[in-house]
């Protein structure tokens, strides 16, 4: 029982992945600036809003849920 | 590492064209999904060591956790796809199979069901029903559903290579067998922990996954009035976008059916049936950690529930204004042809670039992947508690049960496996095995909520009301297959059409199951009242109400998810 009080919640991997998948996309988003995709409306650059978008959330549950923090 | 890459490149790509090329930082989002779930359950074994940790996470989830993860289990690749080719086909009429089929329904197991399902600690829904009515109604419900879920997992995973070869070029045998046995190895690990966790995980990566697609799409079309005066432009109709005015007749809307299916086939029949006796769904909210908590579960998924139309009917909705060519049904679809449940692969095709597209594409095969690892742990929950622990070893230690489990789940994945296989050789057995589970559904939830509100239903009325209504959705819908003029009969109007006959079906089923499990009941002996504790409503003692804001009280947020309900029929009326 003990240990599983200090069980990661699911909220962490979450954040771990999304955080992961922001910096991919947003990475992909900027070597392909210069030549955008054949994607509808691929001017708005929508990978490098996606990327930013996955980093933040990511970035929140990583931030909130580390392990170190004590839970709610 | 060359030999593997080039291995895989020989197996993966099958030489079939392809909707989506994918880029090497698609590839990369894929592969490190794999390599997520994988270590979620290594890391989860560590907990799931009991039989209530493996079967039942412990009965600690969360109401967050617990909902989303019950709205997930449904909300598959197939339910995604799926409903968004129906959308093609019938319009902003699919979008009740997401708002009249879910609300009434998941609030009804949230403040009605939900708290005999808890308080009787039962682990399983037939497993309240050998408490309430006996063995035989445990096995009879036990045994179909054991063979169902692991008849849909089958499917999942066929449908789900099927897409991945279509859509990708990946040979289905490489489809089939990379994800089952992922799937295999997290859930034989974690079990429900694991299960939960990525089926959390899962409606993350759904709704990132998608939303490109309504965002681009109706800067495309220029917003919801754009939207309208397109599709109005190619179908010469208003019906395609509106939810309740077409619905006067049968004849008066694509999709063939009238209200009163919607409303008491749809939204009383089939989505009860589902959403309240489905283990699959009703296993997530039981894992919940208090009654409080179980309670909210399916309330919190009924919430997004009412949101999910934005990333599965929308899509539906923009392909039918934007596509440059028409869609058509499966069964029609030759070379350089794109079918209905395409819509979606290739909505994603069209706006997303390299990485979102590879984020999209990720979230199908989760979706697929938590669909079967759902029917999988659901499996080896029934299969153990229901049909091993009861009939074949009696008194075993914990340890064992929780052996049998991780044996089931893998015996459960390579059933599936052969089912998949199975499917493939017989491509209509799709239709008939959808059938089978609508077989079942209604019928069980007229079982279930007659034996937790009435105190007078007996072990024989169960059964026989069960079998009644089982037997008689049965015998409908041979006889409809094999005349199919007698729709009209079933659905009680010469104009309705093929989705009318599921609604009405569940409908009748339900109330012939209701029927006889009252004249039965009138007319047999029922069990002594303290056999009924905690099992009915009449002699449960409901926990004391603590004191806490209202706010916090599930029936305020049912109250909330019914207005917001109303506002949506309201606004696409």
């Amino acid at each position: 029982m003990s240990e599983r009080q200090h069980m990661l919640p699911v909220w962490f991997f979450i954040g771990i992945l999304l955080t992961a998948y922001g910096v991919i996309i947003f990475i992909t988003s900027l070597i392909d600036w210069p030549h955008p995709s054949a994607a509808i409306l691929s001017q708005y650059h929508p990978s490098f809003w996606g990327g930013i978008l996955l980093l933040v959330i990511g970035g929140v549950y990583v931030f909130h849920f580390w392990p170190r923090r004590p839970r709610r | 590492m060359a030999m593997t890459c080039s291995f895989a490149a020989v197996f993966l790509w099958s030489g079939a064209s392809r909707l989506i090329s994918l880029a090497p930082s698609d590839v990369l989002i894929i592969a490190l999904y794999f390599v997520t779930v994988l270590g979620i359950g290594l890391y989860l074994r560590r907990y799931a060591n009991t039989s209530n940790d493996f079967f039942m996470a412990g009965r600690e989830m969360t109401a967050w956790v617990a909902g989303l993860s019950f709205l997930s289990a449904n909300l598959g690749a197939i339910e995604l796809m799926g409903w968004a080719g129906s959308t093609y086909e019938y319009g902003i009429l699919a979008a009740h199979f997401y708002w009249i089929a879910a609300f009434p329904s998941m609030v009804f197991l949230g403040l009605v069901m939900m708290p005999f399902y808890y308080i009787s600690k039962t682990h399983s829904v037939p497993g309240y029903l050998q408490l309430r009515y006996g063995e035989a109604t445990r096995a009879l419900s036990g045994i179909s559903f054991a063979f169902m879920t692991v008849l849909m997992s089958g499917i999942n995973m066929y449908a789900m290579a099927l897409v991945m070869k279509v859509v990708l070029g990946w040979n289905i045998h490489f489809s089939i067998w990379v994800s089952s046995l992922t799937v295999a190895v997290y859930v034989a690990l974690g079990g429900l922990y694991s299960a939960i966790f990525n089926e959390v995980l899962q409606f993350f990566l759904i709704w990132l996954g998608a939303l490109v697609i309504p965002v681009l799409g109706l800067i495309e079309v220029g917003g919801w009035s754009g939207l309208q005066a397109k599709i109005f432009e190619r179908m010469h109709s208003n019906d395609y976008v509106h939810l309740w005015s077409g619905l006067g007749s049968f004849s008066t809307n694509p999709m063939g059916v009238h209200w009163t299916g919607v409303v008491f086939g749809l939204g009383g029949a089939i989505a009860c049936g589902y959403w309240t006796t489905d283990f699959l769904v009703v296993q997530r909210a039981m894992a919940a950690k208090d009654l409080r908590s179980a309670q909210l579960a399916p309330i919190i998924a009924s919430y997004f529930k009412m949101v999910v139309p934005l990333i599965v009917i929308l899509p539906g909705l923009l392909g039918l204004a934007v596509l440059p060519y028409k869609l058509v049904p499966q069964s029609a679809a030759g070379p350089g042809m794109h079918s209905y449940n395409e819509v979606l692969p290739l909505m994603l095709a069209r706006y997303a670039g390299p990485g979102l597209l590879g984020l999209g594409v990720t979230a199908l095969i989760a979706g697929f992947m938590s669909g079967m690892a759902g029917n999988v742990s659901a499996f080896a929950t029934v299969w153990t508690y229901d049909i091993y622990q009861p009939y074949i070893k009696k008194g075993m230690s914990d340890e064992h049960y929780v052996k049998i489990g991780r044996w089931c789940t893998i015996l459960g994945v390579i059933l599936s496996i052969g089912t998949a296989y199975f499917v493939t050789s017989f491509k209509s057995i799709m239709d008939y095995m959808q059938a089978l589970v609508g077989f079942f559904i209604s019928p069980l939830f007229g079982s279930v909520v007659v034996g937790m509100l009435w105190k007078r239903a007996t072990a024989k009325g169960g059964f026989w009301g069960l079998l009644a209504g089982t037997g008689s959705s049965v015998a409908m819908y041979t006889a409809v297959k094999i005349h199919p003029a007698w729709l009209r009969y079933v659905a009680l109007s010469p104009d309705a059409k093929d989705m009318a006959e599921n609604l009405y079906r569940a409908l009748w089923s339900l109330l012939i199951c209701v029927f006889v499990t009252i004249a039965v009941s009138l007319f047999t002996e029922r069990k002594p009242k303290e056999q009924l504790q905690g099992l009915v409503w009449s002699y449960t003692k409901f926990p004391p109400a603590e004191a806490m804001p209202v706010w916090k009280k599930p029936w305020f947020w049912a109250v909330g998810v019914a207005i917001f309900f109303g506002v949506l029929q309201w606004v696409f009326w």
